[in-house]
């Protein structure tokens, strides 16, 4: 029998008391050994009840050695959020940051802080986290206080350590006054993110760790192979599953003959649902060979699911939308298009693009004794947990999800699906169940960033001065998937599930603060034929549509500014200081800031678009782009090589101004901003989502192709603006970090693929032979 | 059926059938799960072992023909220190989610042990098959880099 491996320590203890109590029925689970906390199991129906935000003992433990465990309900999928919380928690706890470890996202054992999205981590949570490592301090000193019989006030504390001012030898640590044992202290607040006791969080200034770079903790068992992630666990008496996909979108299930497959080694049940079809056997390769081999009769949907890759965007500019939006307008646009002296028009179109991590789905589900423990790298693993939970009937508190570490998802895992397969399927067989996607399933079914068919319309003044703009965005993101829902799903979809009414979907406007006189934006949502279990569904992609608003809006503006013959730099930074408006995160004198550190910094030479020579078979460029993701600013610039033979783009330099206000890693922050500049090249020259009228045929990274080692720049620059706390702004809190500079990277790249070529690309991705169609168009 | 197996120094023997992909028997009987399932079509690397000093795809490569001396990420440290391309990774940080690197790391350390001193188009071109969709890849090159200047040059020649 396989043996239990790769279980996180704080499972194992909860792990063997259930042996223990096996014949008990259900169980009262306590935590990890030799950690004081205690669930609330007295009074919970279940194992898992939520972890109460109310107590401080839900949040940290200090151990009998001095050193610090903290809880978090956040989820790190790369980025070292788990590194910063211990940075920010040591400062306001006083302890060393070497002498804390953190624990992230186990539905049981974490309060609910929703896990993670949006980049909030530190931008939301840091301040629950600060104000109850603050708290936990504030009691410590009052405990240190007792102990020594010296008024708080002629206390000191460093490194967890309490000495009386006066007279240093007398110390007492925090290990020695509560090592091991609770602190019993209630908190109040309304939710888990207004979670405070009664102390203050210290000011920016007085934060040690903060502005340190201290190296990832994950990093060395990452590089190692000691690590065990989600896809690593392994349980007695387990067995694996694979899924048996529809061959096409909207196909409807007619007959399975289970015979195809029922004498292969290792078969151990078909299970299956409505169009929901998995195959169960004892070893990995067996599932993987039986769901090949299992013969299924499928039926084609009697009306096309969509129209063809090739098609989508004529569809989309053509079909009426589901929704539209109450335009927002400003000045009157309408009367200045019609008598301004420059009047340009332009469309831009953005694919479906895939989040295609780089591992398939994969869970673990165990439904011993009447619970269910899901080993997940679902990032919001309390989603999961309710989804799971309502989707089987089960009680919440019967089940809890064990975060562990998984492939980057950049939002694929909001919307995970393999937790609930296993779950389902671990509930039919009565064993635990690993389910994992193969790449095809993957590629071709995961969540989708929704298409975006944009219309743009511009007028200059004689003076070449912007004097109205028009947005008007189509984006194909009707019935968007929700976090874990028990009725979106995707194996909800396929057993038949319908909510009454589907998800309306959301375009995006652009995020840039440009002052524009004339201003009209609208979107729309628009719908394909088929909205229910298609591979096509749409899902959150690192800051949703804000890459796609931004690739037509921030293109279109360089459009404008060549029209007015202006440098596409300075024709910015006159949109942005020809107001004086502020708004309370000083959004525009940032913008001003961001653009002015990546065009320094690059050493931008200031002159219009395109460059006036252009000779030989390999054109350079540069281009600008900026953008805004919550409070967190962005400016990028690219740096190009166009081979005109072959149409072949390398970026060359990449130059990224990033103000996230407070940073608290800087080193993990630029690598963050790097990655995610990489992430929009990527976006911009490679990934398109392909399908016929029948089926996705991006199926693996041949036909979904992605950056490669040959892709990447020479040179990589992230100048953080706000580096370290501006001393006129020191209270700047800290802002999002994972997605804002994703935002700007396609446009940036359009623009100096421009300023090299004079040729402007208005359709994602840059593949060699559209470039190569475009060049020439340009030269018919 | 069985398959036997000479892994990081030891020897195996499994029962299973030869034609199991190389990667479930590492990850499934032996416990070694550093080669992950990345994509079960050699396309991406994150399943790579170093067979016979070949960086290998273990997701393609049935066990049956998996002869001679197999290394996983586990064998690569030596008496608990890390080979230098390792830390090379720590020293730059390398990994986001990190799902990847057991690619990038055997790919980067059969690559240097054929050509100790790769020009950057040589690093482009030898790991341009290992995918990364954290787009860690500006880190690897530079540590890939680093570690050129660690690792000591071999039996004292040049």
């Amino acid at each position: 029998m396989t043996p239990m491996t790769g279980i996180p320590k704080h499972v194992e203890a909860t792990l063997s008391r259930r042996n223990l109590l096996k014949t008990a029925g259900m169980l009262v689970v306590s935590f990890a050994g030799g950690d004081p906390r205690e669930a609330n199991a007295q009074t919970s129906t279940g194992p898992y009840p939520e972890v109460d935000f109310h107590q401080l003992d839900s949040w940290i433990v200090i151990h009998e050695d001095n050193t610090a465990t903290f809880y978090v309900g956040k989820t790190d999928c790369g980025q070292g959020t788990g590194t910063s919380f211990r940075q920010i928690m040591a400062d306001e706890l006083d302890v060393a940051y070497e002498k804390t470890s953190l624990i992230m996202g186990s539905t049981d054992i974490t309060v609910d802080q929703g896990g993670s999205g949006g980049s909030t981590a530190m931008e939301r949570e840091s301040w629950p986290m600060r104000r109850v490592a603050a708290e936990a301090r504030r009691v410590l000193l009052q405990m240190g206080s007792d102990r020594l019989g010296v008024a708080v006030d002629r206390l000191a504390v460093s490194d967890g350590i309490i000495t009386v001012k006066s007279d240093p030898s007398k110390s007492v640590t925090y290990g020695q006054l509560i090592g091991g044992k609770k602190f019993n202290v209630t908190l109040t607040g309304s939710s888990s993110y207004a979670t405070t006791g009664r102390a203050a969080v210290k000011p920016v200034q007085e934060l040690k760790n903060v502005g340190l770079s201290p190296q990832r903790y994950d990093i060395p068992a990452k590089v190692d192979g000691s690590l065990k992630w989600a896809v690593d666990v392994r349980l007695p008496g387990m067995v694996h599953a694979r899924n048996v996909k529809p061959p096409f979108a909207g196909a409807k299930l007619v007959s399975i003959d289970e015979s195809s497959v029922s004498r292969l080694p290792g078969f151990v049940k078909v299970v299956t649902k409505g169009n929901y079809v998995a195959v169960v056997c004892e070893r990995e390769e067996q599932a993987i060979n039986a769901a090949r081999a299992l013969k299924v009769k499928w039926e084609k949907p009697a009306m096309a699911p969509f129209p063809s890759s090739e098609n989508l965007f004529q569809y989309m500019r053509e079909v009426r939308p589901t929704s539209s939006s109450k335009p927002s307008v400003t000045g009157d646009p309408d009367t200045v298009f019609a008598s301004a002296p420059k009047v340009i028009e332009a469309d831009y179109d953005v694919p479906f693009q895939g989040h295609t991590a780089i591992s398939p789905a994969h869970a673990m589900a165990d439904p011993s004794n009447g619970q269910m423990t899901i080993y997940s790298n679902d990032m919001k693993s309390y989603g999961m947990r309710r989804g799971v939970a309502d989707f089987l009937g089960m009680p919440r508190e019967n089940v809890r999800v064990v975060w562990m570490e998984g492939p980057q998802g950049f939002g694929r895992t909001a919307a995970d699906d393999a937790g609930c397969e296993a779950a389902y399927l671990a509930k039919e067989i009565g064993r635990p169940v690993r389910v994992q996607w193969m790449r095809d399933e993957e590629t071709a079914w995961d969540t989708k960033a929704p298409a975006f068919a944009v219309r743009l319309k511009g007028a200059l003044d004689a003076a070449g001065n912007l004097v109205a703009f028009d947005y008007d965005a189509r984006a194909a993101d009707y019935n968007h998937v929700g976090y874990n829902e028990p009725d979106t799903v995707l194996i909800a979809q396929l057993m038949g599930i319908r909510r009454a009414k589907p998800a309306d979907g959301n375009a995006a406007t652009p995020s840039e603060l440009y002052a524009i006189p004339n201003r009209r934006l609208a979107t729309h949502v628009v719908s394909l034929p088929l909205i229910w279990e298609t591979p096509l569904r749409t899902g959150n992609l690192r800051d949703p549509n804000g890459p796609q608003s931004a690739f037509a809006s921030e293109s279109f503006i360089d459009e404008l500014a060549a029209a007015a013959k202006a440098d596409p730099f300075e024709f910015r930074l006159k949109l942005l200081t020809s107001s004086q408006a502020e708004d309370s995160g000083f959004k525009r004198a940032r913008s001003i800031a961001v653009l002015k550190a990546a065009t320094e910094a690059y050493g931008w030479d200031h002159r219009p678009s395109p460059k006036s020579r252009r000779t030989g078979d390999v054109l350079t460029g540069r281009g600008i782009a900026y953008g805004v993701r919550g409070q967190t600013v962005v400016a990028e610039v690219a740096e190009v090589e166009v081979n005109v033979r072959t149409g072949h783009v390398w970026v060359k330099r990449l130059v990224a101004a990033h103000d996230c206000g407070l940073v608290i890693n800087p080193e993990s922050l630029r690598h963050t901003v790097e990655c995610a500049m990489l992430h929009s090249l990527s976006r911009t020259l490679h990934e398109e989502v392909q399908f016929d009228s029948e089926k996705v045929t991006s199926v693996d990274w041949n036909s979904h192709p992605t950056l490669t080692h040959a892709d990447v720049p020479e040179q990589i620059q992230v100048v953080l603006v706000n580096g370290d706390p501006n001393p006129n702004r020191p209270d700047l809190p800290p802002y999002g970090a994972g997605e804002a500079a994703c935002k700007p990277m396609l446009a940036a790249i359009g623009n100096a693929i421009y300023d090299a070529t004079g040729v402007r690309l208005r359709r994602i991705p840059f593949r060699a032979p559209r470039v190569l169609s475009a060049l020439r168009d340009s030269h018919a | 059926m069985s398959v036997t197996l000479k892994v990081n120094g030891k020897s195996h023997t499994v029962d299973a059938d030869g034609s199991t992909p190389l990667l479930y028997i590492l990850r499934n009987d032996l416990g070694l799960q550093g080669p992950r399932f990345g994509c079960g079509l050699g396309q991406c690397g994150a399943c790579t072992v170093i067979m016979n000093g070949v960086a290998t795809r273990s997701c393609i490569i049935p066990a049956s023909a998996a002869k001679g001396e197999i290394m996983t990420l586990e064998g690569l440290a030596r008496n608990g220190t890390l080979h230098p391309v390792q830390q090379a990774w720590i020293d730059e940080q390398v990994p986001q989610c990190g799902f990847c690197q057991n690619g990038q790391i055997m790919t980067a350390k059969a690559l240097l042990d054929k050509n100790p001193k790769p020009t950057d188009a040589q690093i482009r071109e030898g790991m341009k098959g290992v995918l990364c969709r954290c787009m860690t890849y500006y880190r690897i090159q530079a540590a890939i880099k680093r570690a050129v200047k660690t690792i000591p040059a071999k039996g004292g020649a040049a």
